[in-house]
């Protein structure tokens, strides 16, 4: 079993097929994109594959160490930042083709006209434990 | 309370459950639900006969949960039948289990979770946090398997090969977590051992053994990797490696040679080196050729390559490298190690830089990186 990470982004993943924001879409489209999330990932507690999905807010702040005694420095939202993560879900799957799969049934999420986004997700595995028998 | 021991009476009580003609998925939750219930009760109260108890309060909880089904399934024929009043244990309803558990239907991670629960008496929940999955997730992983051995007859016998392949598997990619995997392994092993006379069972208990041996050798304090050369074998547990080299030696005798035998052979050599420099590398090489003609595995021709370094210089090393595929896990980071002996320390830096990025867990990632920042010092040095 191996762990990987279906990331969505916002911003900086390639062009989706059925590229319309989502304040375009009509509401009923979005229920039903809503929906479909939720359905995939029971479906994936079912078959025992699924480990977390999380969604982030768009808004975030760059923070950083500013010196002994000192308050953290905070600035952004930088809107040249190129890559924006929107969400991830993380799977326990047998193989990687299984990854594949599952992101690409992820991808055919129904956007704008009820019709699958064809969005681009991020698949990246988890480094695993460390076997024990290495010689 | 002595929870493995609780736990080492898991197989057999299921055994009799199903011999008393409950359905495997059934009789599994109700000795899951008889366990939880020792756990709580035995400490204030201890039973005189532990598996008879066990039995008693299992079987109990699968006619409640059977009777509560009845009106919707009618089964009460079941119910009624009154069970023959304890049928000996027998070592081959734990076999069964165990081949059951591994079926060659399950997936993988399948096998392991049903083999943890069913055989090893573990919860959900402990088996979740093993994995580190949800505890939801793990109890459908672990249905869904119950549900797929469910037509499989329980008095078919298996294939012992897939059992050992489910518990390497434990064994070599658990995490360790709350439970000990490792230690839990090897008294799945053990018992395993007990039920079945093969040679290749004992070649994985002494191969377990071997490497559970050095654990407390092999990773620094603050969690750094360390590499067998530089262990400090004195923390090493010579009452494991005796009892693994003793095992091994009775299995070897019997002359039927497996691949388990064959890589606890080489740990054996190993454990039997009192420092690096003393290790009888000329063996190991042979034994990585019994291997290779065992198995025809790539891994094992990588490990042969590093071997053969040992035993015949950096440049033979190379040599039998060359023949491999570079696609290969650690293929980079042994090409690495060869070039460091063979005095070629630029190569070496960056290629361990390049097996840093390659590597599929932190611990090597972290020791690959400190390899290649040790040379690039020296470098600049």
């Amino acid at each position: 079993m191996a762990k990987y990470l279906l990331l969505k982004h916002y911003r900086g993943a390639p062009a989706a097929v059925n590229d319309v924001p989502m304040d375009q879409w009509t509401p009923e489209e979005i229920s039903a994109h809503v929906q479909y999330m939720q359905d995939f990932a029971d479906r994936l507690e079912k078959t025992g594959e699924f480990v977390d999905g999380q969604a982030l807010a768009p808004e975030g702040a760059w923070v950083r160490y500013d010196g002994e005694g000192r308050p953290p420095v905070t600035d952004g939202p930088f809107a040249e930042t190129k890559d924006l993560i929107a969400g991830w879900m993380v799977i326990d799957v047998d193989t990687y083709e299984r990854a594949v799969e599952l992101a690409g049934e992820l991808s055919a999420a129904p956007g704008a006209g009820g019709k699958p986004i064809h969005e681009w997700l991020e698949v990246r595995p988890f480094y695993t434990a460390m076997p024990t028998v290495t010689e | 309370m002595d929870e493995a021991l609780l736990r080492s009476l898991t197989p057999s009580v299921l055994g009799i459950l199903v011999r008393r003609g409950a359905d495997f998925a059934a009789a599994e939750d109700a000795v899951q639900d008889a366990l939880v219930q020792a756990v709580r009760v035995w400490p204030d109260d201890p039973p005189r006969d532990p598996k008879a108890w066990l039995i008693t309060v299992a079987w109990n909880r699968f006619l409640d949960a059977t009777r509560a089904d009845t009106a919707r399934r009618r089964r009460e024929d079941l119910v009624d039948e009154q069970p023959a009043p304890g049928p000996v244990p027998s070592v081959d309803d734990t076999l069964r289990l165990y081949f059951l558990c591994a079926h060659p239907s399950l997936t993988p991670a399948s096998a392991v979770a049903l083999t943890l629960r069913a055989v090893g008496g573990l919860t959900t929940r402990q088996i979740a946090e093993a994995y580190l999955v949800p505890e939801a997730t793990m109890a459908q992983r672990i249905s869904r398997a119950k549900r797929t051995v469910s037509g499989v007859r329980f008095d078919q016998p298996g294939d012992v090969a897939t059992v050992l392949r489910v518990l390497y598997l434990v064994f070599n990619e658990g995490y360790s977590g709350d439970v000990d995997l490792a230690a839990e392994t090897i008294r799945l092993t053990r018992q395993l051992a007990a039920v079945i006379d093969h040679p290749e069972v004992a070649g994985l208990l002494a191969l377990m053994l071997l490497h559970h041996a050095r654990r407390a050798a092999r990773v620094a304090p603050d969690g750094e990797l360390i590499p067998l050369a530089d262990q400090d074998r004195r923390l090493w547990d010579t009452r494991l490696i005796a009892e693994g080299v003793e095992i091994l030696q009775a299995a070897l005798a019997r002359d039927r040679l497996g691949e388990f035998q064959a890589q606890a052979a080489v740990a054996a050599l190993h454990a039997d080196a009192p420092t690096a420099e003393e290790t009888d590398w000329v063996q190991i090489v042979e034994w990585y050729d019994e291997l290779a003609r065992l198995t025809d595995s790539p891994v094992v021709r990588l490990n042969r390559a590093v071997a053969v370094g040992e035993a015949d210089g950096p440049r033979a090393g190379l040599a039998a490298l060359a023949d491999l595929d570079d696609a290969l896990p650690r293929y980079t980071a042994v090409s690495a190690y060869l070039h460091e002996r063979d005095g070629d320390l630029k190569t070496a830096a960056r290629l361990y830089a390049e097996a840093a990025r390659k590597a599929t867990n932190v611990a090597e990632r972290d020791h690959l990186t400190r390899q290649a920042a040790r040379l690039n010092a020296r470098l600049r040095g």
